[in-house]
């Protein structure tokens, strides 16, 4: 069994993670940030942990301004329908997920302004047509750090220094490499950065959040939702600091017990060594992909300016068709299809038919990608044969 | 700390207390989270104990950290 289906949602977790997921529920198992006792003082000192360790990560100066939600959609909503109000202009490019594109559209109904700004067939952005496309009212960029069906990276901290150049502010959709690729909101102005848990951080589903930067004003920043939060309770107003002015209802404290254990893991090992094997790997399966007659690869196709997700078609089959084949016959695990991103195929010119894609992570082999390359050419081959 | 003479840090929130411990003892300040003693009131639950004379230097490190304090309390 082969798993690439990393992009999706990573596979195995390290067993630090589930080790501290048990303790939780073992041994801790209160509601944290809601009282006293010792039970519920463990509960919140291992949330605050998380929040410390995803700070770390992103070098963010402040762990209370790392707010804990259910994943980076919901993130991303928070920030966008946080932040922007109508007459707002706001930039974004054309490899984005539906999470950012659905929010976007919505808010387009509501008097928002959104530019898309053209991003080259290999998914890459020149920031020069990012910055021609700022104006006056221009409030905020949205960008994909990597795109999650051919793993191009965006030049984010080009973006940043674009933003702060002209006032706005920048949030990066870093669902596809929180972990896997080198974070640094300081060095990279990034203003807003909404990360997911159970992807590249090998954490739990069900846990994700949103950094927020200095340079973000709380008090513009409106809480996608508003209740209870353990905190200024005599008040039926919604409190107004971070993170609880966003972090309303009972945390998913079991699962940020996990992405605490998860992200220790990742910076045990180091981002750096995970990038470099995810690296290794990727060209291996390009140049292995490239090779195979009727294969066409997208993006990139150069592992140093993307992340280990790789998206390919066979000409004759159908994405779908590739798909089942690769886990019945071979055993390899991936996503076929639109994988969420309209936008990011019709940039790729693989829309509406879709790609195959191979998300690869920090537990796949040398091995397994010559697997799947033999599993590829083989199937290729009957193509062409007709079978 | 100063022998028995205390004073607890009040805070809106539980992650302010612990903010605010891990930015006292970074400070190398002895301090500790403790449950909020019960003839004061206070939301969260939790609060900051310091000793008496660290109380100053206390309320600059929450400014500095711009964490808004409910107050400071002997006990």
């Amino acid at each position: 069994m082969i798993y690439f289906d990393n992009a999706a949602t990573s596979w195995p977790k390290p067993p630090c993670v589930l080790e501290a997921m048990a303790h939780y529920l073992n041994d801790v198992g209160a509601s944290p940030g809601r009282s006293g006792h010792r039970l519920a003082v463990k509960a919140a000192r291992i949330v605050y942990g998380a929040r410390e360790a995803v700070a770390e990560l992103f070098h963010a100066p402040d762990p209370l301004r790392v707010v804990f939600g259910a994943n980076v959609t919901e993130a991303l909503n928070l920030a966008l329908n946080g932040l922007l109000r109508p007459g707002d202009h706001v930039v974004t490019g054309s490899l984005e997920h539906n999470s950012v594109m659905r929010p976007l559209r919505a808010l387009e109904r509501s008097g928002v302004r959104v530019t898309t700004v053209r991003c080259a067939r290999s998914g890459e952005l020149d920031p020069e047509d990012l910055e021609a496309a700022l104006g006056p009212d221009t409030r905020l960029i949205v960008l994909n750090h990597a795109s999650n069906v051919v793993g191009t990276l965006l030049p984010v901290a080009e973006a940043g220094a674009i933003a702060r150049r002209h006032g706005v502010l920048l949030l990066v959709d870093a669902a596809q490499t929180a972990g896997a690729y080198p974070i640094d909101m300081q060095a990279e102005a990034i203003d807003l950065l909404a990360f997911t848990g159970h992807k590249s951080l090998y954490g739990p589903m069900g846990t994700g959040g949103l950094v927020v930067g200095e340079h973000v004003d709380a008090a513009r920043l409106a809480p996608l939702k508003r209740g209870g939060t353990g905190s200024r309770s005599e008040r039926e107003d919604q409190p107004s600091f971070l993170p609880d002015l966003c972090e309303s209802g009972t945390l998913n404290a079991v699962g940020l017990a996990g992405l605490g254990a998860s992200i220790r893991w990742v910076l045990a090992q180091g981002v750096a060594q995970i990038r470099s094997h995810e690296m290794a790997l990727t060209r291996q399966l390009l140049a292995g992909l490239a090779a195979i007659p009727r294969v066409t690869v997208y993006g990139t196709q150069d592992a140093a300016r993307q992340t280990a997700t790789v998206s390919f078609t066979i000409d004759g089959l159908p994405p779908s068709e590739i798909g089942l084949r690769l886990d019945d016959e071979y055993g390899i695990m991936c996503r076929v299809g639109l994988h969420c991103s309209p936008a990011a195929h019709r940039t790729l010119g693989t829309f509406p038919g879709g790609t195959v894609r191979f998300g690869l992570g920090a537990f796949n082999t040398a091995q397994e990608v010559v697997q799947a390359i033999a599993a590829v050419a083989e199937m290729a081959a009957g193509a062409r044969e007709g079978r | 700390m100063s022998g028995e003479s205390y004073a607890v840090i009040l805070v809106y929130s539980t992650s302010h207390a612990m903010r605010i411990e891990k930015l006292l003892a970074d400070r190398g300040i002895g301090c500790k989270m403790i449950p909020v003693p019960r003839q004061i009131s206070s939301d969260c639950g939790v609060c900051v104990r310091i000793g008496r004379d660290q109380q100053e230097t206390a309320a600059e490190v929450a400014a500095a950290a711009r964490i808004e304090i409910q107050g400071i309390v002997e006990i």
